[in-house]
């Protein structure tokens, strides 16, 4: 523990760099397995082969993933950007499938009543479909995010890996306190993504937390500001990346 | 108008949904579709905005073929209302019905203008503006399905199965409502029930269909009643026909007898209609209220408007305790009374129906 708050500064510069290759990645598999989900989710052929395509590369280690991408897009061995687009690729494939059955859980009556009021095919998507998966999908960028902050670790073996670098040095110089310092540091990360990202869920989603005394008495809707919520997902998803 | 020629509807795997179905839709008038599950009612409704596309035959609008127009156009110029609302669960009840308005490109502030006003129109309060749909009662939700039908004010409203979903009460009220709304905006509305009851009492056109969307009778409700055009339609009606058919007819001609002056307290003496009877009106609530000789009261009774059905004018009768109805005249004046036997000559509906 002391080492932590004796060392705050490096392990500051650590925590920034730790952020971004945790967040960049998140953020980028959002958008493309957003993409993919709105583009394919309604062919059936073309969504059966990218979930295949997604589950083959989640089942690659990560360590293998970051060796092996210099070598097919040819940069340095030490890039950040072999980190950034490994996980990026892990956030996707994880994403991709909870997009499309997000997307599939849209009420079937809410699609035929967007179809008889006139909204084309691309409006309903943007328009009606998304809003409406807002809920599952923050639920899989929650494992996602926290997913992605304990793989960014992983890099430090390559030399990039953020935090990742306290347990390398710590196990090479075999000082405990530095690992614990790495640990603790993580585990915080991702509690505070895990909580960003539900808190933002939730303000985009008004309409799934309508109080039932807002409902009978016909005040205005605010969000209940103390609610409890189910505990952060990363501790079923720590135990996971341990294998990658 | 809406026209159907010759159109029909078979669904690959063989179903025939729909049959050679000819049907003029004047504007202007409620028609209903209505027939068991399977006789290709709605089908034949999702045609006219082309959510189903016909095998064989076309559908007009005003001589416009509708596979000409695009279909999101097409759309954005109907009213739909789905059977159990289908509101946008993640829109306040306002956004919802500003939705179409919203495709027409109008702004947010103007959409929720007009929103406003078609909540009015359908009897929504205000203060439910603001709520999400999961906050309202079905009946509620029916109403904003109907608002947000209305809303961008289309010549054509079509409605599929609008009221099943609501309870008995709700739906009654709901029923009127509608007929009420179309007396005042006389849309082109095409309505889809199954229920034949809520289609002789809402549409001035009904069109039977029977399963593989074999078009059996369209006309009238009192013809489908009165003369129903095969044993199918016949089956459909068989309950209450009779009484039904009374729905469909005035009372014009009924003979009255004058009300007595009222004594004290408002109490008319009705002795020479049953020995020691009196009764008492209240204007406030329209109704009256029978008291015996021991001055028991028997009501509150409805009072019979002078333009009321037939049915109306039987069932006042049938319910009161001396058998006789009071009778409001054009001016809301309280004269006169009928009983059974006033009614007797206007009970011959096959009569009536081939006058």
């Amino acid at each position: 523990m002391n080492w932590l708050l004796d060392n705050l500064p490096q392990v500051l510069g650590l925590t920034v760099e730790h952020l971004y290759l945790s967040l960049v990645p998140t953020f980028v598999g959002v958008v493309v397995a957003l993409g993919l989900g709105l583009a394919f989710g309604n062919r059936p052929r073309a969504r059966a082969i990218i979930t295949a395509v997604a589950s083959a590369i989640f089942t690659i280690p990560s360590l293998a993933l970051f060796v092996v991408i210099p070598s097919i897009i040819g940069t340095q061995i030490l890039d950040p950007l072999n980190v950034l687009i490994a996980l990026a690729l892990y956030s996707t494939s994880l994403l991709v499938r909870t997009v499309f059955d997000a997307l599939d859980a849209v009420a079937p009556e809410v699609l035929n009543a967007a179809e008889a009021l006139g909204y084309s095919h691309a409006r309903r998507r943007i328009f009606v479909d998304l809003p409406l998966a807002v809920a599952p999908l923050a639920a899989g960028t929650r494992v996602a995010a926290v997913t992605n902050v304990s793989l960014v670790s992983v890099g430090a073996v390559i030399g990039v890996g953020g935090l990742g670098q306290l347990f390398v040095s710590g196990y090479q110089r075999n000082y405990p306190d530095q690992i614990l310092a790495g640990i603790i540091v993580i585990l915080l990360l991702a509690l505070v993504f895990d909580r960003v990202i539900a808190v933002t869920a939730r303000l985009l989603t008004p309409w799934l937390h309508l109080g039932t005394a807002a409902a009978a008495n016909g005040t205005k809707l605010r969000p209940r500001p103390h609610a409890p919520e189910v505990p952060a997902q990363h501790g079923t998803a720590a135990p996971g990346q341990e294998t990658k | 108008m809406i026209t159907f020629e010759s159109v029909s509807k078979l669904y690959p795997g063989g179903t025939q949904a729909v049959t050679d179905l000819d049907l003029q839709i004047a504007t202007g008038s409620f028609t209903v579709l209505v027939g068991p599950s399977g006789c290709g009612k709605t089908t034949s409704m999702r045609m006219i905005n082309r959510m189903v596309a016909p095998t064989s035959g076309r559908i007009l609008i005003d001589g416009q073929d509708v596979a000409d127009i695009r279909a999101v156009t097409l759309r954005l110029g109907i009213g739909y209302v789905l059977q159990n609302a289908g509101l946008f669960p993640h829109r306040t009840v306002l956004d919802n019905i500003a939705t179409v308005q919203r495709l027409l490109g109008l702004s947010k502030a103007q959409a929720r203008t007009k929103a406003h006003e078609a909540m009015e129109r359908v009897g929504l309060d205000a203060s439910l503006a603001t709520r999400y749909p999961a906050q309202l009662s079905g009946g509620q939700q029916q109403r904003v399905g109907v608002a947000r039908a209305l809303a961008a004010d289309p010549p054509i409203l079509l409605m599929d199965e609008p009221f099943s979903a609501v309870d008995p009460i709700v739906r009654l009220e709901l029923q009127q409502e509608v007929a009420h709304l179309q007396a005042e905006i006389k849309k082109t509305i095409v309505m889809v029930t199954h229920d034949i009851d809520e289609a002789l009492t809402l549409g001035d056109r009904i069109a039977v269909l029977a399963p593989g969307g074999v078009l059996h009778q369209y006309a009238s409700p009192i013809d489908i009643l009165a003369r129903p055009a095969t044993d199918f339609v016949a089956s459909l009606v068989a309950k209450d026909r009779g009484f039904r058919t009374l729905s469909f007819e005035t009372l014009t001609g009924l003979g009255t007898t004058t009300l007595p002056v009222p004594g004290p307290e408002g109490l008319i003496d009705m002795s020479a209609l049953a020995p020691g009877w009196g009764v008492r009106v209240n204007r406030d609530s329209g109704t009256a209220a029978w008291i015996d000789a021991d001055g028991a009261v028997f009501g509150p009774h409805p009072l019979v408007p002078a333009d009321a059905s037939l049915r109306t004018g039987l069932d006042a009768v049938l319910a009161s305790p001396t058998s006789a109805a009071l009778l409001v005249d054009g001016t809301g004046n309280i004269g006169s009374y009928f009983t059974l036997a006033d009614l007797g000559p206007l009970l011959r509906p096959n009569e009536q129906a081939r006058a």
